[in-house]
C-alpha cells in the first residue's frame, strides 16, 4: 500500500507541509481564511535534531498499531491499511498520543486526538504535504508492506 | 523586373520519364517524347528537356559540349576560351525544327572537344576535372554562354516550352540512344530560361528531377566548398554536383551515394546487420550535409545506366516498369503505358530505395 | 553611502498567515518575525530579488517590486551608473556581476524569422513521420578510403553522438553545487547528450556519468589529471568565455571548501585563480601542441574541443583552431553567463554569438575546412527557436547553461558571486545546496530538453526538413527583419520579403 515517506536528505525545514496539512483538513477553500491569525494543529510535524537535520513526522500506519490497541473508546481502527480515527467516538483521553512511538498522533486543539489519514477524508485527493513539498522530501509511494 | 534564373531561387514541380535498354539497343526519341504527352499538366510550358545516351558513337572519344550563346560575340569569346584548353574536333549547329511554340531561341551549338595533353600536364589534373573546371568557369561568368551538356557519347536537349514540343523542336526522332530521360518543368516564379530547363548535366551525369528540396542551402553551401558553383540556384543543379562529388570525386558506388542522398533513417539503420549498420552510420556521419530532404524523385543518367531515387519519405510519385530488356521510369504510370502499352510488371519503389539499371557490359 | 534599496518587499498582510516560510528560506535574511507585534518584518536592503520567498509563500502574500525611488532622471547618467560610481568611490574595487550581459544590446535571434513550406513543398508532420535530431560532432574525413575487399573503411576520428543538438555548457563544481552537477550529469546521461565539468575537476561520484561528460582543461588546470581526462567522452580546452573574454576565472576561497577543494586539487579555503591566458599557449602553434598533448594522453580516443569567446577577429581565430588539430570549436557569445565576472568586462567585451557564428561558418566554408571541425554555439541560446536559427546559420550543436540553470530553479537574480544562491545552484552552503534535489533538477532538465526537441521537430517539419543535418547551414530557411544590409550580409541571410 502507498504510504508517506520522508527523505530527510531533502527536507529544508520550511514547515510548508504543516500549513498545507492544516489547510487541507480545515474544510475550507481558502488558505488565508483557514489559517490566518490561528494556531495551527497539523497532523505532520517538522522535527529538528541537534545537528540541525530536519524531517517531517506523520503517521506511519503501522502493521501492528499500538494506538489502535490502546484506544479505550474504539475511536481508532485500521481499514485497508489506513489507521483512521472516528472523532465522534474519541473521549480525549489521549492515551494514543502517549503510546505512539513516533509522536505521530497529536491533540487537535479542541481536546480530542487527530492523526494523518493520508488526506483520504478531505477533498485533497492525495496527501497535501506531499503535493506541496517544494523539494520532494515527502513522497507518497508503495514500497511493499514492510513496516 | 522579374529576376532571372540564378538571381533568385526558384522552386518548381515537374514530370520525369526515362527508358533504358539493358541490352544497349538504341532507340530513337519518338517514344520518350510521346511519354511526356499524358503528363502535360505537370509542366507549365516553362521548360522541357531530354538526355540521350549513346547518340554519338562516331565521336565517342570526345566531349560533346552543347552550348547556348546569347549572341555572336559571346560565342566568339567562349570559343576562344575553349581553344585555350581543348582541341576543337567539330563545331556545328544543333539541328532544330522551327515551330511557333518555341520562341526566343539562343544560338545552339554542338562542339566536340578533346582536352589538350599539354594543359593536363601543366595543371596536373585529369581530363574530367579539366572539363568540369572550364564548364564551371564559362557558366559562372555572365558572358552570355552556357554549356548545358558536356559528356561523352551523350547529350542534353532542352528549351523553354512544353517537353513534347521541345522534343520535336530538337528532332529527337533522328537520334538513337540506349537510354533516354525526359523532363517537363513547372517553375513557380520565373519567366523561364533555356539553361534552367532540365536535364542538368555535368560530364556524363544528367539529372532530371521532380520536387523541391528543403535542404537546398545546406547542400549548396557544402558542395560549394569543393569548387562547384551553384549559379542557377536550382535543386537539379545542386543534386547534379552532389552526384558528381560522391560518385566521381569520392568514388562511392551508386548504392552508397543513394545512402547519402536519401539516407536511411537511424531507426532503419538500427535494424540492419552489423556490417550494414557500420556502413550506413559511417556514410551519414561523414556526409551529413549531402542528405537531401523534401520531396524529390530524380533520375540520374550516366554512361552505361541510370539510377532512379525517391526522397526517403516518398513525397513524390515515381513508378518503375520492366518489360524484356527495357526498364521504364516515370512520374506517372500513364507515361509508362504510352511507352509500353502491354507492360505487366509495374511497381512503385519505396522512398530512399534506389533503382539502378545498368546496360550489359560491352553492349554500348 | 546609503541608498534606498533597489527592491521593495510588498507584503499583503491580509493574506499573510505567519507561516514564516519566507524567513526560513531567505539566505539573505530579509524577512523575520516580530513576536511582540506578531507581524512579519523585512530588511529590503538585503533583497536580491531571487523570488524564493515569493515562490514558496503559500498564500501569495508576497511580491518583490522594483523600487521607484530614483535619483534625478538623466538619460546619460542612469541610476545604475551613478550608484556604481558611488560604490567604487567607497570601496576602490572592481565591480562584480553574475550571469549574462543584461543590457539592451541587439538580440539577433529575435530579428531572424524561420521559413515554412507552402504548396510547392509539403510540411512534414513530426507526429506521423520520422524526424531526426541526431548529430555527430567531430572531424569528418575529406576522402573516404576502402579496405582491400572494396568495402568502406569505416574508421573515423572520434565523434560525439548527440540525440539532439543541445548540450549543457561548462559550469564548474565550485561555481555551482554538487546537486546542480548531479542534476546535469543525470539529465545528460538520460537524454543522450553531454554536460561539461567546467574548470573544477570531476567529483569522484560523477565518474560513472563519464560517457556523457565533457571534461574541461582551462588555464588554471584545476582538477586535471590523467584519470580525469580519461573519464570523459571529450576534452574541452577553454581559451575563453563569452561573459569575460580575455580574463581568467576566480573562485573565492569561501567556495573552495570540502569536496570542492579536493576535486580542484587545491588547499581548502584558497582562492582558485585561473590566469587570463594558458601560460603554455601564447600563440596558435602552442594551442596545437596542447591539443595533441591531450590527444596523446588519451590515446586519440577522445575528440578535443577548443572553446573561445566571440571576439572581433573570431573568424580568423576559428580558422586557426580548425587547423590546429581540434575536432570541435565552441564559440561563446558575449551574452553568455558566468558565476562571477568584472561588470565592465561582462557588459562591454565580445560580440554577439549570432554574428560570430555566421562569420565563422562562412570563413571555414570559404577556406574549404568546415569539415575539419564541428561548431558548437553558445552564449544565450534561450529556446528551441534559437537552436533552430543557430543550426540554420551553421552550428552543429548548441551549448546552454543559463537555460539549464533556469530549469533547475534559477530566477536570474544575478547574485551568484555572493555564494548565497537561494535555489541551491550557485552556492556551496550545505543548507542551501540541499534545496536542489537532483531527482527534481534532473527531471526538469529532461523535461526542458524533451520540450525543445518536440519544438525543434515541429519547426523542422514546417520547413519540410526531416533531419537536422539538412538544416545545418541552411540559411535560406532564415530571413531577417529590421536589420541593416551589413548585418544581413554578415548573417548571410536575406531580408524578409526578399
Amino acid at each position: 500500500m502507498k504510504r508517506i515517506y520522508v527523505k530527510e536528505e531533502w527536507c529544508l525545514g520550511c514547515h510548508l507541509c504543516e500549513y498545507n496539512c492544516a489547510f487541507a483538513n480545515s474544510g475550507m477553500t481558502d488558505m488565508v481564511k483557514a489559517l490566518r491569525g490561528k494556531t495551527i494543529y497539523p497532523r505532520i510535524q517538522v522535527e529538528q535534531d541537534e545537528n540541525g537535520v530536519t524531517y517531517a513526522v506523520s503517521c506511519r500506519h503501522c502493521k501492528d498499531p499500538i494506538c489502535v490497541k490502546s484506544c479505550i473508546a474504539g475511536a481508532l481502527s485500521k481499514k485497508d491499511g489506513v489507521i483512521e480515527i472516528d472523532h465522534s467516538k474519541c473521549v480525549g483521553c489521549l492515551t494514543c498520543v502517549l503510546v505512539c512511538p513516533y509522536g505521530a498522533v497529536v491533540e487537535d486543539g479542541s481536546g480530542v486526538a487527530q492523526k494523518c489519514e493520508l488526506c483520504m477524508k478531505n477533498t485533497c485527493g492525495s496527501p497535501a504535504c506531499v503535493k506541496g513539498c517544494p523539494n520532494g522530501a515527502i513522497v507518497y509511494e508503495d514500497r511493499g508492506d514492510a513496516e | 523586373m522579374i529576376p532571372l534564373e540564378g538571381q533568385v531561387r526558384i522552386p518548381s514541380g515537374c514530370a520525369v520519364s526515362a527508358m533504358i535498354s539493358r541490352d544497349g539497343r538504341r532507340m530513337n526519341g519518338e517514344r520518350i517524347i510521346e511519354s511526356m504527352v499524358p503528363m502535360h499538366d505537370r509542366s507549365n510550358g516553362l521548360g522541357g528537356g531530354f538526355a540521350a545516351y549513346g547518340i554519338y558513337p562516331e565521336y565517342k572519344d570526345f566531349y560533346a559540349l552543347h552550348i547556348f550563346f546569347n549572341n555572336r560575340s559571346a560565342q566568339a569569346e567562349c570559343m576562344a576560351l575553349l581553344k585555350e584548353y581543348f582541341e576543337i574536333v567539330q563545331d556545328e549547329h544543333i539541328k532544330v525544327r522551327k515551330m511557333p511554340q518555341i520562341t526566343d531561341e539562343p544560338i545552339i551549338r554542338r562542339v566536340f572537344v578533346s582536352p589538350m595533353q599539354s594543359v593536363l600536364r601543366h595543371l596536373q589534373i585529369d581530363e574530367k576535372e579539366l572539363v568540369v573546371r572550364v564548364v564551371n568557369r564559362i557558366n559562372a561568368e555572365p558572358v552570355g554562354s552556357y554549356v548545358f551538356s558536356c559528356g561523352k557519347n551523350m547529350g542534353a536537349f532542352k528549351a523553354v516550352g512544353f517537353p513534347e514540343d521541345v522534343g520535336r523542336y530538337y528532332r529527337l526522332e533522328e537520334y538513337e540512344a540506349y537510354c533516354w530521360t525526359a523532363h517537363g518543368r513547372y517553375p513557380t516564379n520565373t519567366p523561364g530560361w533555356w539553361g534552367g530547363a532540365h536535364p542538368f548535366c555535368l560530364l556524363d551525369y544528367s539529372i532530371v528531377h521532380n520536387g523541391e528540396i528543403s535542404s537546398y542551402d545546406a547542400n549548396r553551401r557544402f558542395i560549394e566548398m569543393y569548387g562547384y558553383k551553384c549559379t542557377l540556384q536550382t535543386d537539379t543543379e545542386v543534386i547534379t554536383y552532389i552526384a558528381d562529388y560522391l560518385l566521381r570525386r569520392q568514388g562511392l558506388t551508386l548504392d552508397e551515394a543513394a545512402a547519402v542522398i536519401a539516407a536511411p533513417f537511424w531507426s532503419t539503420i538500427e535494424g540492419k546487420s552489423d556490417a550494414d549498420k557500420e556502413k550506413y552510420t559511417y556514410l551519414r556521419t561523414v556526409f551529413p550535409s549531402l542528405l537531401v530532404t523534401g520531396p524529390f524523385s530524380i533520375i540520374l543518367g550516366f554512361d552505361g545506366g541510370l539510377m532512379a531515387l525517391n526522397d526517403r519519405l516518398k513525397l513524390r510519385s515515381m513508378v518503375v516498369g520492366e518489360q524484356d530488356d527495357m526498364v521504364y521510369i516515370a512520374s506517372e504510370e500513364a507515361a509508362i503505358r504510352v511507352m509500353a502499352p502491354d507492360i505487366q510488371n509495374i511497381w512503385s519503389p519505396a522512398g530512399g530505395e534506389p533503382v539502378i539499371v545498368r546496360v550489359k557490359e560491352g553492349a554500348f | 553611502m546609503n541608498f534606498y534599496p533597489e527592491f521593495e518587499v510588498v507584503r499583503n498582510d491580509s493574506r499573510c498567515i505567519r507561516c514564516r516560510v519566507c524567513e526560513r528560506q531567505c539566505a539573505n535574511e530579509v524577512h523575520w518575525y516580530d513576536e511582540d507585534g506578531k507581524i512579519m518584518l523585512s530588511d529590503e536592503s538585503k533583497c536580491v530579488n531571487c523570488q524564493r520567498c515569493v515562490t514558496l509563500c503559500p498564500t501569495r502574500a508576497l511580491k518583490i517590486v522594483k523600487s521607484d525611488c530614483r535619483l534625478r532622471e538623466n538619460a546619460n547618467y542612469s541610476d545604475q551608473t551613478i550608484k556604481e560610481i558611488y560604490r567604487q568611490a567607497e570601496t576602490g574595487g572592481v565591480l562584480l556581476s553574475s550571469m549574462g550581459n543584461p543590457n539592451p544590446l541587439p538580440v539577433y535571434w529575435d530579428k531572424i524569422l524561420i521559413n515554412a513550406s507552402q504548396v510547392t513543398n509539403p510540411p512534414i508532420d513530426p507526429l506521423r513521420e520520422p524526424m531526426e535530431t541526431r548529430v555527430f560532432l567531430g572531424k569528418k574525413p575529406d576522402h573516404i578510403t576502402r579496405n582491400e575487399d572494396g568495402s568502406l573503411d569505416t574508421k573515423l576520428a572520434p565523434q560525439l553522438s548527440l540525440s539532439m543538438p543541445v548540450m549543457f555548457s561548462a559550469m564548474s563544481y565550485g561555481s555551482i553545487s554538487y546537486n546542480a552537477h548531479a542534476s546535469l550529469a543525470r539529465a545528460a546521461s538520460a537524454l543522450g547528450i553531454y554536460y561539461n565539468t567546467g574548470e573544477g575537476g570531476l567529483h569522484e561520484d560523477f565518474y560513472k556519468y563519464g560517457k556523457n561528460t565533457i571534461v574541461q582543461v582551462a588555464s588554471g588546470r584545476f582538477g586535471v589529471h590523467k584519470d580525469y581526462l580519461e573519464a570523459g567522452a571529450a576534452i574541452e580546452i577553454k581559451m575563453g568565455q563569452g561573459a569575460k573574454p580575455g580574463i581568467g576565472g576566480h573562485l573565492p576561497g569561501t567556495k573552495a571548501v570540502g569536496d570542492v577543494s579536493k576535486t580542484r586539487m587545491i588547499p581548502e579555503g584558497s582562492d582558485a585563480i585561473s590566469p587570463a591566458p594558458h601560460h603554455d599557449i601564447y600563440s596558435i602553434e602552442d594551442l596545437r601542441q596542447l591539443v595533441y598533448s591531450l590527444k596523446e594522453a588519451t590515446e586519440y580516443r577522445l575528440p578535443v574541443i577548443v572553446k573561445v569567446a566571440a571576439v572581433h577577429n573570431i573568424a580568423a581565430i576559428a580558422s586557426g583552431i580548425a587547423r590546429s588539430g581540434a575536432d570541435i570549436i565552441a564559440i561563446d557569445g558575449f551574452r553568455g553567463g558566468t558565476g562571477a565576472a568584472p561588470t565592465r568586462i561582462r557588459d562591454n567585451v565580445g560580440i554577439p554569438i549570432e554574428l560570430a557564428l555566421a562569420a565563422v561558418d562562412k570563413r571555414l566554408r570559404d577556406e574549404g575546412i568546415r569539415n575539419n571541425v564541428s561548431i558548437i554555439c553558445g552564449g544565450s541560446v534561450r529556446s528551441a527557436a534559437d537552436v533552430v536559427k543557430a543550426i540554420a546559420l551553421g552550428a552543429d550543436a548548441c551549448y546552454i547553461a543559463t537555460a539549464a540553470c533556469l530549469a533547475m530553479g534559477c530566477h536570474l537574480c544575478r547574485s551568484c558571486h555572493t555564494g548565497k544562491c537561494n535555489w541551491g545552484i550557485a552556492t556551496q552552503r550545505p543548507d542551501l545546496v540541499k534545496r536542489l534535489n537532483p531527482d527534481i533538477g534532473s527531471q526538469r532538465l529532461i523535461n526542458l530538453m524533451d520540450a525543445w526537441r518536440h519544438e525543434i521537430k515541429e519547426l523542422m517539419g514546417g520547413m519540410g526538413i526531416n533531419s537536422i543535418e539538412a538544416l545545418r547551414g541552411n540559411r535560406l530557411m532564415l530571413r531577417g527583419v529590421g536589420l541593416t544590409e551589413k548585418e544581413l550580409e554578415i548573417l548571410g541571410i536575406s531580408h524578409a520579403g526578399e
